[in-house]
């Protein structure tokens, strides 16, 4: 029996129950409401500055599914390159053994603490948890990673994982727990990520080895992208003598010239800028710059389980951007912790149970619920993942897992009218009819397809607007 | 028990029986008729708080660290010997960077292997007038000298013209971050000062 995939918390409770718990927090809806808002409106700009913004994401998706469709090919390719510029290639089926791999490196080159790069990947893993345990250190260097490590958190946003406190919360945490803080610290955001530049600084240049993750990796070169904005990235994967990078095995591109299309959708997606403040880019080892043993741990983890799924796997086309995070109106209102797992919100909902690959676990069986199927994800996915699709598809697969019933039936039949968007949006039309025939109350029949839903559950009287509507009018 | 790596590669050819290739739409655009490269480079970098300046080298670079109050300064060894004037404490670096002599640094100053005008990016690729990456990152000052002809204007224009196995950074805009309340401020843990000289 395999261990435990710990991208959901173990003890989380469902979807509906952590979201009414969630409900409650009226500043945490503030909060959200006001980051997601100003995102929403900057990366608007950002991308109707490029006429092609479709193009683009057509290409993104078809180079991401290239990628997917021959991923041993192109893995063995990027190892060998990665291995003729003096690399070390590490091959991980799961967290555990990827964590052993990264606590070995790290003991074997003498090292008490790590500094870190953000990275989903070895949050995933509970990288960290797996290093204390092992008697080595990790020390957070991303500024909302670093919030929610001194606040002893967890992370509710793939970008900024700290995006439930604000500036005043931050300042509170700082206060409590950086040893040397000003005590007359304001909330002053720039003051705040002074005290973070402050706190670091030392422990960049003396720390021996550096864990990353990587946005990309081009097979055909061998080379990692890391995508970032404060520097702490370039500080971890130029300063140590040892640098370790974890990567999910899916992050590959097949060329350089690919990159072309993934370095203008993420950062105008991600942070809504032109470009985010620094990329590096770096192949093996470089003679006289950067560190000089590069170790590359390529991560499983549920991802060929993904793969196998034929509807499923689109999810790993993911470059982390968190657009769909932004746009959508469960996650505005929940924020992310009650997704129970390290990937919340949309692609969290789809990512998740099929990393954790057990839809018999309740909480796992939860996520695909946690969506309104407004469809404002997909719009807003740079590479073009139809989280719906995806969505109406676990469900079935989470029904299924309980066993057949008429329920099952009723789930295939909606995974039916909600798998293409035209007849979803025409089975609405049809419900706006529906108002006319019972203006109050529940319907407790619908004509076929409907039926074989109703049959199983009522379905509220549909409004004269549906929500999808209503969202791409006020959203859009 | 199979050894990782070739589990994987087991699990991934029963995963995808289906091996037909995907062919790649690219009809986004590779170029874009931009008017003045050197005009859009200077107005977007602008907008990153960074400060643009066009004009001669030799004699602004004297000027801006003077006006910014900074004496020592990284340089790498293999500058244009007219870009070391007097009067500042010139701190040559070669091959591998020595941290504790970058931190003792007030700033850095370099060149660049090319400069993106869409997007207001220099990306340094570790060669000519550049040094090795940590140069432009421990001092809290970067001075970039851009040449007019360096400036290409796209993304994907960049692209083609980087070589990908060299160490590259692309610098957009002083060290900033976007994570508190997702808005973006200057200023964390790479230079948070950058000026852009272009001339």
């Amino acid at each position: 029996m395999a261990a435990r995939n710990p991208v959901t918390w173990l003890g989380s409770p469902t979807f509906p129950a952590a979201a009414r718990t969630a409900l409650d927090d009226s500043q945490l809806r503030r909060n959200l409401k006001h980051a997601t808002g100003t995102i929403r409106t900057k990366r608007a700009a950002a991308v109707s500055e490029l006429d092609d913004w479709e193009q683009l994401r057509l290409a993104g998706e078809a180079i991401k599914n290239e990628v997917l469709t021959r991923l041993d090919t192109y893995l063995v390719q990027f190892e060998e390159a990665v291995t003729a510029r003096g690399g070390v290639v590490h091959w991980a089926r799961d967290a555990a053994e990827a964590n052993q791999i990264v606590l070995r490196l790290a003991r074997q080159a003498g090292a008490g603490d790590v500094v870190k790069v953000k990275s989903m990947a070895t949050a995933e893993i509970e990288l960290n948890e797996a290093l204390q345990a092992g008697g080595v250190t990790a020390i957070e260097t991303d500024l909302a990673e670093l919030i929610v490590q001194l606040g002893n958190d967890r992370p509710s946003h793939i970008l900024v994982p700290a995006i439930h406190r604000n500036r005043a919360e931050i300042r509170e945490i700082f206060r409590r727990t950086m040893p040397d803080v000003d005590a007359g610290l304001s909330d002053n955001p720039a003051e705040l990520a002074g005290a973070a530049r402050e706190f670091l600084r030392r422990k960049f240049l003396t720390t021996n080895v550096a864990v990353s993750g990587a946005n990309f990796g081009v097979a055909e070169t061998g080379s990692v992208v890391v995508v970032e904005s404060e520097g702490n990235g370039r500080m971890c994967l130029t300063v140590p003598e040892t640098l370790i990078t974890v990567m999910g095995l899916e992050k590959l591109v097949p060329s350089w010239r690919d990159l072309e299309v993934f370095l203008q959708l993420l950062p105008r997606s991600s942070t809504a800028e032109r470009m985010n403040p620094y990329t590096s880019v770096f192949t093996g080892v470089t003679e006289g710059d950067g560190p000089r043993q590069f170790h590359l741990v390529l991560l499983d983890n549920g991802r060929t389980s993904t793969l196998a799924d034929e509807v499923g796997r689109q999810a790993l086309r993911c470059i982390r951007c968190s657009a769909c995070l932004n746009v959508c109106p469960v996650y505005e209102r929940t924020g992310g912790k009650a997704y129970g797992s390290v990937y919340p919100g949309p692609i969290g909902a789809i990512l998740a149970p099929q990393l954790a690959g057990d839809m018999h676990d309740p909480h796992a069986a939860s996520l695909p619920y946690a969506s309104s199927l407004c469809g404002a994800c997909f719009e807003a996915c740079p590479v073009r993942i139809d989280i719906p699709e995806v969505l109406v598809h676990l469900r079935e697969r989470s029904v299924e897992a309980k066993g057949r019933s008429p329920e099952s039936a009723a789930m295939a039949a909606a995974a039916w009218m909600f798998g293409s968007r035209a007849r979803y949006e025409a089975a609405q039309r049809a419900g706006s009819l529906a108002r006319f025939v019972a203006p109050r109350g529940k319907l407790s029949h619908l004509p076929w397809p409907g039926s074989k839903w109703t049959n199983a559950r009522d379905v509220p009287v549909p409004p004269k607007e549906s929500f999808r509507g209503w969202w791409r009018r006020n959203r859009g | 028990m199979a050894d990782a790596r070739s589990e994987i590669l087991g699990r991934i050819a029963a995963a995808q029986p289906d091996r037909d290739g995907v062919a790649i739409p690219r009809e986004y655009r590779r170029s874009r008729d931009y008017r003045d490269v050197v005009e859009l480079f200077t107005e977007r970098v602008a907008e990153y708080q960074a400060c643009v300046h066009r004009a001669t080298p030799p004699e602004t670079i004297g000027a801006l660290l003077r006006a910014r109050g900074l004496r020592r300064i990284a340089v790498p060894a293999d500058v244009p010997p007219d870009w070391l004037v007097d009067g500042i404490d010139w701190q040559p670096v070669e091959g591998r960077p020595d941290i504790e002599q970058l931190a003792g640094c007030d700033g850095a100053l370099t060149g660049c292997a090319l400069a993106i005008a869409e997007t207001g990016t220099i990306v340094l690729d570790a060669g000519a007038a550049q040094g090795a990456r940590a140069v432009t990152l421990i001092p809290d000052y970067h001075l970039c000298v851009v040449r007019p002809e360096q400036i290409v204007g796209t993304v994907p224009e960049a692209i083609a013209a980087l070589p990908p196995t060299r160490p590259l950074t692309f610098i957009s805009g002083p060290s900033a971050t976007s994570d508190i309340e997702l808005d973006r401020v200057a200023g964390v843990h790479g230079p948070r000062t950058l000026d852009v000289l272009i001339g």
